[in-house]
């Protein structure tokens, strides 16, 4: 059983780490330029396959562009989409969510309401609705989503720094004369990161599959960049007859996201066990 | 009880006033709504003339303030795109995407809460670990992709359903599957540690020192008092679900309220735009406080708190 949990972290954080790494060096790794559209070599097949070519491992796109290299290039703003967000998104929450924990009362009932009222609004409908009024970039999807997904970091940073907001060493540090910011700064905060950082991981799952669907959609990343939502689109009115357009990009990103929840759901389990304090 | 009516109550009015309040300026975001509406190829006299027609060249406060009121009658307005009342347009839609909220949902609770049970008989066994990466799995599916890959399989391949449009009971089964995807990982979740807290309780120990039968006490006395949080839980995903219907209608081009706001966000359609975030928060507002109230009744301990 717990050998299990350990092979899940293991391959959770295997998966992280290799598309940490193909998203660093993807200009190294590619074998063509993923821009390079080559309309004599349209939507040839991937090498398991019949008809396969050499040089192209995955096969060509709709427009000839080699799909590896459109692949490795994806997990770039996939990688950078999920990291991105989650840092804005976990200000906004860390932040609200320590000042209603830490202060109470009227500041907690506004903090809750915020909460409350974040999770009313449907998420998707309303970032669909800010790209297409704002108009489509990277920036745009990662502060709208950025903008969106606080919510959980509010309601985890909020609990916590209750249950360590009347411990011992804070009414130590109460007693030594600290000043409020250096309260929250240096005892409560760093001692809130470990249910954080399971929250920060999923949230980085969370917005990876939230913008493959907005760039699904035709509202998140604009083309020609290779988001692997907006190669799923691309590769939609071929997928009857040439499925690999679709299951390629769908199952890099299914693993990734299977990878980055595993990394979470095993550092949970770490920190329940209590391994890691 | 009444008090915590009321408080209830008047949370769930502030929540729609705020986001009454955040639906008119979502779409007054991109600045001035007139060009948008007139497109890329209007002249200056065109877009004054749009500006007019739709009421756009008064001061932000009023046409705020004649919005809010006619929305509290219910009146969204007329569609820039459909030509048609928007209140009647999403009427008109709303039985679909309620239709498929709810077949996920059914589905969702058919997979859930029985592996969510199993897991929680056999907590901390092989079997108890395989289920949770399967809601692992559930949760890291893309849910528009994998709505294409059933088309594949399920429509072309096998042939068993139809694989876009809104005809029969039978175009309802493939979204349901995707939606249920979405909240299967949270309701397993819940079952499973709502059935190891009651299992391990005082009364499950009594029915057990009574020597009744382990069907009779995992399915009546465990299973009853695991429910209650799993039933909100239910409320609030079915919330969720009608929420993240936009992108499961677009794929398999079901005319619901969805697919509704997909088209009007890509028409610069602004009144039902707003509507539909409108409405969609409502509901969810009021399926929640549902369950508040739901689980109030239920519990007594609840209330006092």
């Amino acid at each position: 059983m717990k050998a299990l949990r350990d092979i899940g972290l293991a391959s959770g954080a295997a998966i992280v780490g290799a598309a940490v790494l193909v998203a660093v060096f993807a200009p190294l790794l590619v074998p063509h330029d993923p821009f390079a559209q080559d309309l004599s070599r349209r939507l040839l097949p991937p090498f398991w396959m019949e008809g396969a070519r050499e040089g192209h491992l995955l096969g060509t796109d709709q427009l000839g562009r080699d799909y590896l290299s459109r692949l490795l290039y994806g997990a770039r703003i996939s990688m950078l989409i999920g990291i991105a967000t989650t840092v804005a998104s976990g200000l906004i929450g860390i932040a609200l969510g320590v000042a209603g924990g830490f202060f109470g009362g009227r500041i907690d009932d506004a903090v809750l309401f915020a909460i409350t009222a974040r999770l009313s609004i449907p998420l998707i409908l309303v970032a669909l609705a800010v790209v297409s009024v704002v108009g489509s970039s990277l920036t745009v999807v990662v502060m709208t989503l950025g903008l969106l997904l606080w919510d959980r970091f509010a309601v985890v940073a909020r609990v916590s720094t209750m249950q360590v907001r009347n411990l011992d060493f804070v009414a130590a540090a109460w007693a030594a004369g600290c000043s409020r910011s250096r309260i929250v700064l240096r005892e409560i905060l760093p001692n809130i990161l470990s249910p954080l950082a399971v929250v920060a991981t999923l949230e980085v799952a969370l917005a990876i599959l939230l913008e493959a669907a907005l760039s699904f959609l035709g509202l998140g990343v604009p083309p020609p960049l290779p988001s692997w939502g907006l190669m799923i689109a691309e590769g939609k009115d071929y997928m009857f007859f040439s499925p690999w357009v679709i299951m390629i990009p769908g199952v890099a990103l299914f693993v990734l996201v299977f990878g980055i929840n595993l990394l979470g759901d095993g550092l949970r389990n770490l920190l329940r066990t209590g391994r890691v304090a | 009880m009444l008090e915590f009516l009321a408080r209830r109550l008047l949370v769930a009015l502030l929540v729609c006033a705020t986001v009454l309040t955040f639906a008119f300026a979502l779409t007054r975001l991109g600045g001035d709504l007139a060009i948008s509406i007139a497109g890329p190829n209007a002249t200056a006299a065109d877009i004054e003339q749009v500006r007019v027609a739709y009421g756009l060249d008064r001061p932000l406060p009023l046409q705020f303030l004649e919005w809010v009121g006619r929305a509290a009658t219910g009146d969204f307005g007329q569609s820039y795109f459909f030509k048609e009342k928007v209140s009647k347009l999403i009427f008109d839609r709303l039985p679909i995407t309620f239709a498929l909220g709810l077949v996920g949902l059914s589905i969702a609770l058919a997979v859930a809460l029985p592996l969510g049970i199993v897991s929680a008989l056999r907590e901390g066994s092989w079997t108890d670990r395989a289920i949770s990466i399967v809601a692992l799995l559930g949760q890291a599916m893309p849910s528009f992709w994998l709505g294409l890959v059933l088309m594949i399989t399920l429509g072309l391949h096998l042939g068993w359903l139809p694989i876009s449009g809104t005809g029969s009971w039978e175009h309802f089964v493939m979204p349901g599957i995707v939606l249920a995807f979405s909240a299967i990982p949270a309701l397993l979740r819940l079952t499973r540690s709502g059935m190891i807290d009651a299992l391990a309780s005082d009364y499950i120990r009594t029915a057990r020192a009574k020597g009744l039968s382990r069907r009779s006490i995992v399915l009546k006395h465990a299973a009853r008092n695991a429910a209650m949080p799993v039933v909100s839980i239910a409320a609030v995903q079915l919330g969720f679900m009608l929420g993240g219907s936009i992108v499961i209608e677009t794929v398999f081009a079901l005319h619901g309220v969805g697919f509704l706001a997909w088209e009007s966000i890509s028409k610069n359609d602004f009144p039902t735009v707003q509507a539909v975030v409108l409405l969609l928060a409502c509901i969810y507002t009021l399926l929640t406080l549902g369950a508040d109230l739901l689980n109030a009744v239920l519990d007594p301990r609840l209330r006092a708190s």
